[in-house]
């Protein structure tokens, strides 16, 4: 389901798993054929699946990261030149004093930190996310989905799908 | 081949039990047409939140006068229940993003419910500084924004900070909130049809549960808590600061950020079980939400109950230790003068009542801890009024002492900020899973084809 406009459908076969192991040993199958680029749907994620899969590590934490450093530099820097901006000098304490500031600087580093991350994930899953892959409403109930762009080879790994333990494998045309 | 061992003899406490269809048909369930029941209550969240607003025009014509603001007190029962509802908002944090690094299993079925309770409670307190402004036009003079006198905000005042605390507070939150609920709705999206179904694609974002979706999603969601932690923690402390920093007798004490982060989790925990305790029956969802779950959250009133039993003992020691005459005189007040019945409420229904916890027998019936999350609920609010107006009556002038009168426009706008938070839980609680079908999969082994359990 493309969020922002239809993509063209992907060909390739769609398989149904109930048993987890079924579809591990299905992903472990596919990837020494050589298919790399699965699409798997689980209803929760699933460290087997994970192990399975071998992803890298997502590369979301790293905009957490610079989100928060943003905001707390943010933080220091709206306080700080504001305070000169327009100096008032109290009992002849500083004009720009860090102590209270930490506290603006923190809760910045929190706010950009948070909305960063979320827009990492927005970036990776959604607007960079595969388009026109098949789905089904199983998927996010009990059902484990694997779909596999397949051409030439379709029949060997519609062979390796149901010897897995699939429920169902159908043919998703483009 | 994975390694095949043994399923458990029996499901682990407080794990959920049933299949992963189960759980997306019983939580789908709780969204269907709405019971006589619900919708009394509605009606009935709503009309006070009618009062609400009309009291709230009715102080916009003719200003803040009507409120009992008479020197030397002018932070009063709007300020009490801001505080009383930013407080409420951090059981749901603890819960959703605290448990959550701590892998408490028993927070899977109540953290959503929660953490809706947050989001909703801290939209509540929001509104109060704004309508204690009085001038209401003009809230956004607390914005450092580019003026005609080239005016910034004073950072080094803790109500400034309160305003980005808040702002942060309410902002991330939410986030966390609508990110947990992204895989939930996709769930309800695959169930519904018609209508509805439209209305949850769009609001599914797209999401369809994809490897990639759940690789970057488990790491954010990882974040975010590690995020909203501190944050959860500084944000009852920020508003403490906004009395410990000053040198009003009774507010300027140290022990004041942990003893109101304390106090915030013990009443969010309160209103916790006054909101889930119908709310499992109306939704029948009985079955996800045990005694096994109260007795935890009971365990963690009566942590949060003894610190502030620790907290109100220590208020008077320092207070005597201190032989400041004016602090001494303001604790005095607060148990024999005349606010003795709100300081003693507070003592009662906060420090004794949760001691009753201690007993197993108390924490696992429902309708007794139904009971005190009310004397929670009465005595938290009591807490904060007692802290502001007792301060404010006794300070430093004698000849310019007080008391407060609360008047309608006080209770008026109280009475409207419980129908307007109602309204958005209860309107929640039908239109979204209260309970996270996610991660109650996650807990719930999928099925193997040579059996076994890994």
């Amino acid at each position: 389901m493309p969020l922002l406009k239809r993509a063209k459908r992907l060909p390739g076969l769609l398989a149904s798993f109930v048993h987890i192991d079924a579809a591990v040993d299905a992903i472990r199958g596919l990837r020494a054929m050589g298919h790399r680029d699965l699409v798997v749907y689980s209803p929760s994620p699933n460290h087997e699946l994970e192990e399975a899969l071998n992803h890298r590590v997502s590369p979301v934490r790293l905009f957490t990261l610079i989100g928060g450093l943003i905001g707390c530099a943010a933080g220091f820097g709206m306080t700080i030149w504001m305070s000169y901006d327009w100096p008032v000098l109290v009992g002849g304490k500083p004009i720009a004093s860090i102590p209270p500031y930490v506290v603006i600087a923190f809760e910045l580093t929190i706010l950009l930190g948070a909305l960063s991350t979320v827009a990492a994930v927005a970036l990776f899953s959604v607007l960079l996310g595969k388009r026109g892959v098949a789905y089904d409403p199983r998927f996010s109930d009990d059902q484990i989905g694997i779909f596999v762009p397949a051409g030439e080879d379709a029949s060997r790994v519609e062979n390796l799908l149901r010897s897995a333990g699939a429920v169902e494998v159908r043919y998703e045309a483009a | 081949m994975a390694v095949v061992s043994h399923p458990p003899a029996v499901v682990p406490e407080g794990h959920p039990t049933g299949t992963h269809a189960d759980v997306t048909r019983d939580v789908v369930a709780t969204l269907g047409p709405a019971s006589r029941g619900y919708v009394l209550l509605l009606l009935g969240a709503v009309a006070l939140f009618l009062i609400g607003i009309l009291t709230f025009l009715i102080l916009i014509k003719d200003g803040l006068g009507h409120a009992g603001y008479n020197p030397p007190i002018f932070w009063s029962v709007y300020i009490t229940t801001f505080v009383f509802w930013v407080g409420i908002g951090h059981a749901g944090t603890l819960i959703s993003a605290i448990l959550f690094l701590f892998r408490s299993p028993w927070r899977t079925a109540v953290y959503r419910s929660t953490e809706a309770m947050t989001v909703f409670a801290v939209m509540t307190a929001g509104l109060f500084p704004i309508i204690h402004i009085g001038r209401q036009w003009i809230f956004y003079w607390l914005l450092p924004y580019p003026n005609q006198r080239f005016l910034w905000p004073n950072f080094k005042s803790p109500l400034i900070w309160d305003v980005f605390a808040i702002s942060t507070y309410l902002t991330v939150s939410t986030t966390f909130l609508v990110f947990g609920l992204l895989p939930d709705i996709a769930a309800v999206r695959d169930k519904v049809s018609g209508w509805r179904r439209s209305i949850y694609t769009w609001t599914a974002a797209g999401w369809q549960g994809t490897d990639n979706q759940w690789r970057h999603y488990s790491r954010a969601y990882l974040y975010l808590a590690a995020l909203a932690t501190p944050l959860v923690l500084s944000v009852h402390s920020v508003v403490s600061w906004d009395f410990a920093s000053s040198i009003v007798p009774g507010w300027h004490g140290t022990i004041f950020a942990p003893y109101f982060v304390a106090g915030a989790i013990y009443s969010g925990i309160g209103m916790v079980l006054t909101l889930i305790i119908p709310l499992r029956r109306a939704l029948r969802i009985e079955h996800m939400i045990t005694e096994y779950h109260f007795d935890n959250l009971a365990k963690l009133t009566l942590l949060t109950g003894s610190i502030l039993l620790y907290a109100y003992g220590m208020e008077y020691f320092v207070a005597w230790y201190s032989g400041n005459p004016f602090e001494q005189g303001t604790f005095f007040r607060r148990a024999f003068g005349p606010m003795w019945w709100a300081g003693w409420t507070m003592i009662i229904c906060n420090a004794f009542v949760s001691q009753l916890l201690w007993f197993r027998k108390i924490r696992t019936n429902i309708t007794s801890l139904f009971v005190i999350s009310i004397f929670i609920n009465i005595g938290m609010w009591f807490e904060r009024y007692v802290i502001i107006v007792s301060s404010l009556s006794n300070d430093y002038v004698p000849w310019a002492w007080g008391q407060l009168n609360p008047t309608w426009a006080d209770w008026g706008i109280l009475a409207g900020s419980f129908g307007w938070f109602g309204m958005w839980f209860l309107l929640f609680a039908k239109n979204f899973p209260i309970v996270a079908i996610q991660e109650i999969k996650e807990m719930i082994p999928m099925p193997r084809r040579r059996g076994g359990h890994h």
